[in-house]
């Protein structure tokens, strides 16, 4: 929200509508960025916050997700060309998970695909894209408008936020399965407030998105903090959440993949097929944009993959270089993400590593560096390969969830 | 919705799309064209624009097409006769002395200034070595940049050790001048404002482009090049550019080609990622194992195919095509030879310049910046009925001129209220270099870009399907992707104007896009 008073070069970055009520808790005053929005970074301590998502229920301000409108008599076959996955089986009343290339079958960038209705779809991604979303719309009749703006968005994940949610109002809510959306209204302050919520987000536990007016925030944020009040509901920041995606093995735009718009030396590009998102991609349903060169990388095979790790040890391995031996002479590969798992008990990693070498089971050696009171040492430790997500638990499925 | 088969369909009957079917006809293929118009053509056709008058509607000069080209396919023995060889060039002028540009004829040049005699020899003779080390670059498909496929690293290695060949002074000019701007060439050679006019005139033919835009040193060159495979000279085949492209359907029909016209293609059919065929307005299918198109990029790409077969980063390229024309076609019907003043015997045979300095030029390039018309335009002008009376009733004749710079669409609206004016502000201007000439006109007819685009379906109504200029020629003509004729979808090839090397009744896109075909696609 620019505000009227203020110029945009003095307001480099916006506020989202919540932003004075996560201010008045944030303790640390610890804020970040995120595509032109200020955000909480860590309210308290990474550690409560992590469990809340994992023990209770925890709420992330998700506003600042960019959030275009794609309407029009052809917008679901538009989104088809868009992305590698078969959006014509998306039911309205759905989400997809999915990802988008250039045409080279380089990732732009993914996000999620909410069908609204028959005609009217959202496309929810972490960077600003339009230019590429209009230049993919020549010759479809359809409308794309951006509307990151115009919705404010609440993510409240975590095993007992179905529960609390529907004592926050939200009846019926149980019957939503992953990946479904619905509407909503709730009173709030003898106000009528109408909501979207979608059984989606970025914790791979039981959790939802609500979607609602920006004018209708904070009046949602506070019943939402009074309901939660005994159920020990917890504010989250980046910090916590990036624990949780690690765990369920999401990944991370600018942290694991770069996107193909953006980089510029050769070589550092990704393709789907690299990222093991062989799932997202339907050579199947007609062409869409890198369609004929991801083809042609399957053929060859892709030069290098996304793995998980289990390492030896509790030092998470934050940019460690892979290496093919203890010796650490050839290297054959790099950690994109690492974080020691507190609920799987696990120091974990994604990583990129050369397609030769790949096979589960597989022991790289990871090269970690440890800050000892300020005196480096340099430690290698087993990596083996394992499946992901690291952590995958029932509830995150089950439909009803349990109650609490 | 199958519908007949065929080795390959040509979608366009344009002189490329004659020149390809014929070459795959030859080289074994069945090979069907089809064309929207009721004859075959394109932009190289001759039609009536008032009871008896007749005249070459687009093109109107034949100077590029290779002898070696018309020799394999024996258009002199399918009715290809000259009317007018070695055109001569002539610079009109207000004050009544015309310029001829023929260097063996150099007696008016040299009473305007001597040192400009002794240059000129020198200036074309450079130009013509340069033009000439860039000439093999027409006859194979452009190299891509960045493979490892040996042809492309071959062909660029050949166009290397041609310019290599030039020698260190040559080369040195080469790269001295070949992002110069045109005016800056000829102020360093000439004082003449009429001969640096009448040469730089070349340099933005068919263009957007003015004398002082950088760059025009380059479609020069260019120019020259294409034309030094045709033998550098000026012709017109009888009963005008219609007859050469009635020789080029009689060597495909020999060939084995069919040919229908008055079929327009709706649309290219596509199976398994493949071009499988094409289906007419009418709704009649034919499938094929490729579809080869004449028709200008951005028909093929957007509206015969469509955007959501290609990648959306091809598309954007596709969309960013340069192609508005700039250029107008002006035909007059007239009662008598108009008298330029002035001209010497024989002049009239060949073509004519109104474009009597480069600040004339530049100034009547300004306007169009805006989307205004030129109150000044220069103008290519030729009488064809003065060597072909079956052009004309007797005792009246034709006259037929090229005029830049036209802008495709006015910034005021529409061209209609406007073309009359236009056209009288033409008729004028002649009439100040031939008197009585406004006396004679029996009826006119004016071909904006627009025109243009509507009569010969060019997208932006451009002779070369595409803005002809560094940034799009070569390996990125049309655009990266499909520069080498064939495209993003497999079974599917372009093999007109918009591709290497280009139009102006050249026929070497065609020829060298069929090989293309013949090598690829068994």
């Amino acid at each position: 929200m620019l505000s009227e008073s203020a110029p945009h070069y003095r307001q480099p970055l916006l506020k989202t509508p919540f932003h004075d009520r996560a201010r008045a808790l944030c303790q640390l005053d610890s804020f970040i960025p995120w595509a032109g929005y200020t955000t909480v970074d860590v309210f308290t301590t990474v550690e409560q916050e992590y469990f809340a998502i994992r023990n209770s229920t925890s709420v992330y301000d998700l506003t600042p997700m960019v959030k275009y409108r794609i309407a029009g008599r052809e917008a679901g076959q538009y989104l088809n060309r868009l992305v590698t996955r078969d959006i014509g089986k998306l039911e309205p009343g759905r989400v997809a998970y999915c990802v988008w290339c250039n045409d080279r079958g380089h990732i732009i960038d993914d996000g999620t695909v909410f069908r609204l209705s028959e005609s009217d779809y959202r496309l929810c991604t972490g960077e600003r894209q339009l230019t590429w979303l209009l230049d993919s719309a020549v010759g479809f009749d359809v409308d794309i408008a951006e509307v990151t703006e115009e919705i404010a968005a609440l993510s409240v994940q975590g095993p007992t936020s179905c529960a609390l949610l529907k004592s926050f109002g939200l009846g019926g809510l149980e019957r939503l399965k992953p990946f479904d959306l619905a509407d909503f209204t709730v009173l709030v302050e003898s106000t009528e407030v109408p909501l979207m919520v979608s059984r989606t987000g970025f914790t791979g536990d039981l959790g939802y998105e609500i979607w609602m007016r920006p004018a209708d925030a904070e009046r949602v944020w506070d019943a939402l903090m009074e309901v939660g009040r005994d159920r020990a509901l917890r504010p989250i920041g980046a910090r916590a959440l990036n624990i949780a995606r690690i765990e369920a093995g999401f990944l991370l735009p600018k942290v694991d993949f770069v996107s193909a718009e953006h980089t510029l030396r050769v070589g550092t590009e990704r393709s789907p097929l690299e990222l093991g998102l062989e799932w997202l991609v339907n050579f199947q349903k007609g062409h869409f944009t890198g369609r004929r060169a991801l083809l042609e990388e399957k053929r060859r095979g892709p030069r290098r993959r996304l793995v998980g790790l289990d390492i030896e040890g509790n030092e998470p391995a934050h940019n460690a270089l892979l290496y093919l031996d203890r010796s650490g002479k050839r290297q054959i590969g790099s950690v994109t993400s690492a974080v020691w798992s507190p609920t799987a008990k696990r120091n974990i990693a994604l990583a990129m590593m050369d397609a030769p070498h790949i096979t589960t089971g597989l022991t790289a050696w990871a090269e970690i560096y440890l800050n000892r009171e300020l005196v480096w040492e340099r430690r290698m430790a087993p990596a083996r390969i394992v499946e992901r997500p690291f952590f995958a638990p029932e509830r995150r499925r089950s439909t009803p969830p349990a109650s609490y | 919705m199958n519908g007949p088969r065929y080795d390959c369909i040509v979608i366009g009957g344009g002189h490329n799309g004659l020149v390809c079917a014929t070459y795959l006809a030859r080289g074994g293929r069945s090979v069907l064209l089809l064309e929207a118009a009721e004859r075959v053509g394109g932009a190289a056709v001759t039609r009536e624009f008032g009871p008896g008058f007749k005249v070459s509607a687009c093109a109107h000069l034949l100077h590029l097409m290779p002898h070696s080209l018309i020799r394999e396919l024996s258009l002199g023995t399918q009715g290809l006769h000259l009317a007018a060889d070695r055109m001569p060039t002539t610079a009109l002028s207000e004050d009544g002395y015309p310029l001829s540009l023929d260097v063996a004829n150099h007696g008016t040049l040299e009473a305007r200034s001597s040192s400009d005699a002794v240059a000129y020899p020198a200036y074309l003779a450079l130009l013509q070595r340069l033009a000439g080390a860039l000439q093999p670059m027409f006859e194979t498909a452009p190299p891509r940049l960045g493979t490892d496929s040996w042809r492309d690293r071959m062909s660029l290695l050949r166009l290397g050790l041609r310019l290599r060949a030039l020698g260190r002074p040559d080369m040195r000019e080469l790269l001295r001048i070949g992002g110069m701007c045109v005016q800056d060439l000829l102020d360093e050679y000439f004082e003449t404002p009429l001969l640096k006019g009448a040469l730089g005139f070349d340099a933005v033919l068919g263009s957007n482009l003015g004398p002082r835009s950088p760059g025009t040193v380059f479609t020069l060159l260019y120019r020259m090049a294409a034309a030094g495979a045709a033998g550098g000279t000026l012709a017109l085949p009888s009963g005008g550019l219609g007859a050469l492209s009635n020789a080029l359907a009689k060597a495909a029909i020999d060939a084995g080609v069919i040919i229908r016209t008055e079929a327009p293609v709706e649309r290219i059919l596509v199976r398994d990622d493949c071009a499988a065929g094409v289906v007419l307005k009418s709704g009649e299918p034919f499938s094929a194992g490729a579809v080869i198109s004449n028709a200008d990029p951005k028909t093929t790409f957007l509206r015969l195919l469509g955007a959501g077969h290609l990648d959306a980063g091809f598309v954007r390229r596709v969309t960013h095509v340069r192609a508005r024309g700039l250029t107008a076609k002006l035909h007059l019907a007239l009662d008598s030879l108009p008298a330029f003043r002035g001209l010497e015997e024989g002049a009239l045979r060949g073509r004519l310049l109104l474009a009597p300095s480069l600040e004339y030029i530049e100034r009547a390039f300004n306007p169009s910046k805006y989307g205004e018309f030129s109150t000044a335009p220069i103008l290519e002008i030729t009488v064809p009925s003065g060597v072909d009376p079956t052009l004309a009733p007797p005792g009246s004749q034709v006259l037929s001129a090229i005029v830049q710079y036209v802008p495709y669409q006015l910034a005021a609206g529409s061209w209609e209220p406007e073309r009359e004016r236009f056209t009288n502000l033409l008729i004028d201007m002649l009439e100040s270099y031939a008197p009585g000439l406004r006396r004679s006109v029996v009826s006119a007819e004016l071909l904006t870009p627009a025109d243009i685009e509507r009569e010969f379906r060019v997208t932006g109504g451009h002779w070369h399907h595409a803005e002809l200029a560094l940034d799009q020629f070569l390996m990125v003509r049309p655009v990266p992707g499909a520069a080498q004729y064939r495209t993003p979808l497999e079974g599917l090839y372009l093999c007109g104007a918009g591709s290497h090397p280009g139009g102006g009744v050249m026929g070497v896109a065609g020829r060298n896009a069929a090989r293309q075909v013949l090598k690829e696609a068994a």
